[in-house]
C-alpha cells in the first residue's frame, strides 16, 4: 500500500459517524425540530449495538438494534416536545444527559471487553486499480451504507413529494397545517428517523471504529454532528464534505503521534472541537446567509388551535 | 387526519386545552409530581433488576443522610450544583443557553490551582482571596469566549460552550500530567497538595463541610436580588420572554447574552475553587462528576429561581449520594444517578405541559374510530 491510502481510509472511517448523525439531524431540522440529543441518542445506540454484536456475533443484527434504540430515544424526545409541547432546547440537553447515564448504566459490565475487529467485507475490483482497489477492500460495509443515506436524504428531500412536505413543516407549520399536511406526525418520522440515524453512527463507533465500549465514549461527535448541520447550511452534500473534513483533523493526531510531532498529544486532541468552534464562526458571522437557509420554523412549537 | 394533540383510545380522546394563563400552582406542582414519577421509575427500575424496591429507595434517599456526615456531604454536594445552577439561571432566563459550565468550572479550578501553587503565597492570608477571585476570572474569561463569539459572529452558543467544555478538561490533562504533576505524586496525574492557606476552612470538625457552602449561600442571595429586584435581571427575562418585546423597550440583546454567560461562567469558576480548595486540595482529571451538566438539571428543576434552585440543589446532590450508597449496599451501577438525574428533568418538562395546557378527558368513540390507531 502506498502513504496516501491509510490516510483516506482513516479519514473516511472517522467522518462516518458524523455522516450519519448529521444526515438524520439534518433531515429533523428540515421538519423544524432542534434535536440537541444526538450525543445521548449515539452513546444509547452504541452500547446497544455493542452489547447485541457481542451476544448474537451479528454486526447487521447490532446496527438495527442501535437503530432502534436511537429511534426510541428520539421518540422519548418527541413525545416530550411534539406532544407535550415542551422547550426543545431544554428537552434536547435532558435526552443528551439522560442518554449519557443510561448508556453508563447499560453498559457498567462491559467496560473494557473487546469485538473481534471486523474484516471488511470490501469489494475486490476485477482490474487493478491504484488507490481505489485497496480502498475498496479496506471500507467497512457501514462506509458504503452512508453513501446509500446520503444519497436517498438527497433524493428524498430535494425531489420526492413527501420531502417536499416535511419541507414546507419546517418552514411554515401553520401552512402546512392548513393544507392538510400533518404536521405533528410529519415531525415525529423526522425526529424518529434522526434517532436511528444517531444510532447507526453510534453503533459504527462501538463494533467498527474502536470496536469496544467506553463510558462516553461518543466524545462529543454528536454536537460536532449538530455543529455540521449549520456549517452545512442544511445541506446533505455539504454534510458529506463537513464530516469527511473533520474525519481527516481527527485523525491528523494520530499520524502526527506517529511522525513524532512535538506537540502534547492533549493539544492535538483539542483539533476537532476548535476546529467546530472555527467553523462556526465562519459560517455564522454571515447573518442573512444563516436566516436564509435555516428552516424557518426550527425549534419552535406548533399547536394546531394557536 | 392525524389526531394532532393527544391520543386516541377506542372510547376516550384526551386532548389539550390551551390555558388562557399559565397555572401558577402547575408551576411549582410539576416539580413534585417530576420527582414522584422518577421515583416511581426507581421502584420500576430495582424490581426489573430483581431488587427489592423498598430497599432501593432506603438506599437511594434515606441511608446516605441518616448522619451528620451524611448531611454534610449533601451540602457539599449541592453547593457547587446551586451555585453554578443560578449563575445560568441568568442566562436562560434570557434564552442564552450557556451548557459548558463543565469547562468553565475546570478553568476556575486551574486559575485558583495556579495561584495555590505560586510559592510566594504559601504562607499568604491573601491566598484564598486571590483564589476565589482569580477563580471567577477564570470560568469567566472562559464564559466570555462563546459570549464574543455569539454577539460578534453570531456563533451559537450552545455548541461553542460545549466545544470548549472538552478543550478546558484536555488543557487539565495537560497540565497534571505534564508541567505541574506532583514530583512526589508517583507518577499519578495530579498536581501537589495546596499549602494550608490555599484551603477553604472546615466548618464542622470531624466532616468534610467546607467554606464553600457560604460562598453558594451568598450566591443564592445575590441571584435573588438580581434575578428578582434589578434592573438588569428585569431586562434579561424581558428578552427571555420575548425578543421583539425587549428590542423594542430598547434593551441591548448583546448585554443580555454578555451577562447571562458572565454569570454562569462566574458561578462555575466558583464552584471550581470550592472543588479544589475544599474537599480535593488539589488538581486531578476527575475534578467534577458532571456538575456543570447537573446544574442545568438543577436550574430547570428549581424553576431558574434562586430558591427553588437551592431544593433542586439538595434534590440532585441526594441522587449522587444516593447512587454511591445504592452501589454499595445493593450493587446497582453507579450510573443509576445519573439515568434518574436525566429522568427527572424529563419529566419535568413532560408534566410542564400541564402549566399551559388543560388536560381535557372525552368519550366520542366516532372521532376515535375515524382516527384509526394513533
Amino acid at each position: 500500500m502506498d502513504a496516501i491510502t491509510p490516510v483516506v481510509i482513516a479519514t473516511l472511517g472517522a467522518g462516518t459517524p458524523l455522516i450519519y448523525a448529521a444526515l438524520g439531524e439534518l433531515v429533523t431540522e428540515k421538519a423544524g425540530v432542534l434535536n440537541l440529543g444526538v450525543e445521548g441518542m449515539m452513546l444509547v445506540g452504541a452500547i446497544v449495538a455493542f452489547i447485541l454484536v457481542l451476544t448474537t456475533g451479528s454486526t447487521t443484527v447490532g446496527v438495527a438494534g442501535a437503530a432502534v434504540a436511537g429511534a426510541l430515544m428520539a421518540l422519548l424526545f418527541a413525545f416530550v416536545t411534539l406532544t407535550l409541547q415542551a422547550n426543545q432546547v431544554a428537552a434536547g440537553l435532558a435526552l443528551a444527559i439522560f442518554g449519557t447515564g443510561a448508556s453508563a448504566f447499560i453498559g457498567k459490565g462491559y467496560i473494557g471487553v473487546a469485538l473481534e475487529r471486523a474484516t471488511p467485507a470490501g469489494f475486490t475490483l476485477p482490474i487493478d486499480i491504484p488507490l481505489v482497489g485497496p480502498l475498496l477492500q479496506a471500507l467497512h460495509p457501514l462506509v458504503y451504507l452512508s453513501w446509500l443515506v446520503f444519497a436517498g436524504v438527497s433524493w428524498f428531500l430535494a425531489r420526492s413529494r413527501v420531502g417536499l412536505a416535511l419541507r414546507a413543516v419546517g418552514e411554515s407549520p401553520g401552512s402546512a397545517h392548513a393544507v392538510g399536511y400533518p404536521v405533528i406526525r410529519i415531525r415525529y418520522l423526522a425526529t424518529l428517523f434522526g434517532g436511528a440515524m444517531a444510532g447507526i453512527g453510534g453503533a459504527y463507533l462501538s463494533v467498527v471504529y474502536a470496536p469496544l465500549w467506553l463510558e462516553g465514549m461518543v466524545a462529543g461527535r454528536g454536537w460536532i454532528a449538530l455543529a455540521l448541520v449549520v456549517f452545512a447550511t442544511w445541506r446533505p452534500a455539504r454534510v458529506m464534505l463537513g464530516a469527511y473534513l473533520f474525519g481527516g483533523i481527527t485523525i491528523i493526531q494520530f499520524f502526527a503521534q506517529g511522525a513524532g510531532v512535538g506537540v502534547a498529544s492533549q493539544f492535538m486532541s483539542m483539533l476537532p472541537y476548535l476546529a467546530t468552534i472555527v467553523v462556526l464562526i465562519l459560517i455564522s458571522r454571515d447573518a442573512t446567509r444563516m436566516r436564509l437557509n435555516a428552516p424557518v420554523s426550527l425549534g419552535k412549537p406548533f399547536h394546531p388551535s394557536s | 387526519m392525524w389526531p394532532n394533540r393527544g391520543i386516541a383510545w377506542q372510547v376516550m380522546r384526551i386532548s389539550l386545552e390551551p390555558r388562557v394563563a399559565p397555572s401558577r400552582a402547575m408551576r411549582w406542582a410539576s416539580p413534585l409530581v417530576a420527582v414522584a414519577l422518577t421515583m416511581l421509575l426507581g421502584v420500576v427500575l430495582f424490581a426489573a433488576l430483581g431488587k427489592d424496591p423498598l430497599a432501593g429507595l432506603h438506599a437511594f434517599f434515606i441511608a446516605p443522610i441518616d448522619s451528620v456526615n451524611g448531611v454534610a456531604e449533601l451540602l457539599i454536594k449541592a453547593s457547587p450544583l446551586t451555585i453554578i445552577a443560578i449563575g445560568l439561571a441568568v442566562g436562560f432566563r434570557g434564552n442564552v443557553w450557556n451548557i459548558g459550565a463543565e469547562g468553565q468550572l475546570v478553568v476556575g479550578a486551574i486559575a485558583a490551582g495556579w495561584v495555590a501553587l505560586q510559592p510566594a503565597l504559601a504562607e499568604s492570608a491573601l491566598t484564598l482571596p486571590a483564589m476565589i477571585v482569580a477563580g471567577a476570572l477564570g470560568g469567566m474569561a472562559w464564559a466570555a469566549i462563546p459570549a464574543w463569539l455569539r454577539t460578534r459572529f453570531n456563533a451559537n452558543e450552545i455548541l461553542v460552550s460545549l466545544m470548549l467544555t472538552y478543550v478546558a478538561q484536555l488543557l487539565l490533562n495537560y497540565l497534571v500530567f505534564g508541567p505541574w504533576r506532583d514530583p512526589q505524586g508517583f507518577n499519578a496525574p495530579q498536581s501537589p497538595l495546596f499549602p494550608e492557606a490555599a484551603m477553604l476552612p472546615i466548618l464542622i470538625e470531624g466532616t468534610r463541610l467546607n467554606a464553600s457552602v457560604l460562598l453558594t449561600l451568598t450566591a443564592v442571595a445575590v441571584g435573588w436580588v438580581f434575578l428578582s429586584r434589578s434592573f438588569p435581571g428585569y431586562q434579561t427575562r424581558v428578552s427571555g420572554l420575548s425578543g421583539a418585546a425587549a428590542r423594542y423597550a430598547g434593551f441591548s440583546e448583546r448585554r443580555t447574552v454578555w451577562v447571562g454567560m458572565l454569570a454562569g461562567g462566574a458561578a462555575a469558576g466558583l464552584a471550581g475553587v470550592g472543588e479544589a480548595a475544599g474537599t480535593l486540595g488539589q488538581l486531578l482529571p476527575s475534578l467534577s462528576p458532571g456538575y456543570g451538566f447537573i446544574a442545568i438539571i438543577v436550574a430547570f428543576v428549581g424553576r431558574l429561581h434562586p430558591v427553588g434552585i437551592l431544593f433542586a440543589g439538595l434534590l440532585m446532590s441526594l441522587l449522587y449520594l444516593g447512587g454511591d450508597s445504592a452501589q454499595i449496599s445493593m450493587g446497582l451501577p453507579a450510573a443509576a444517578a445519573a439515568l434518574f438525574q436525566g429522568a427527572l428533568l424529563f419529566f419535568l418538562l413532560g408534566t410542564d405541559v400541564l402549566v399551559n395546557y388543560r388536560v381535557r378527558v372525552r368519550r366520542s368513540a366516532t372521532t376515535a374510530s375515524a382516527q384509526g390507531a394513533a
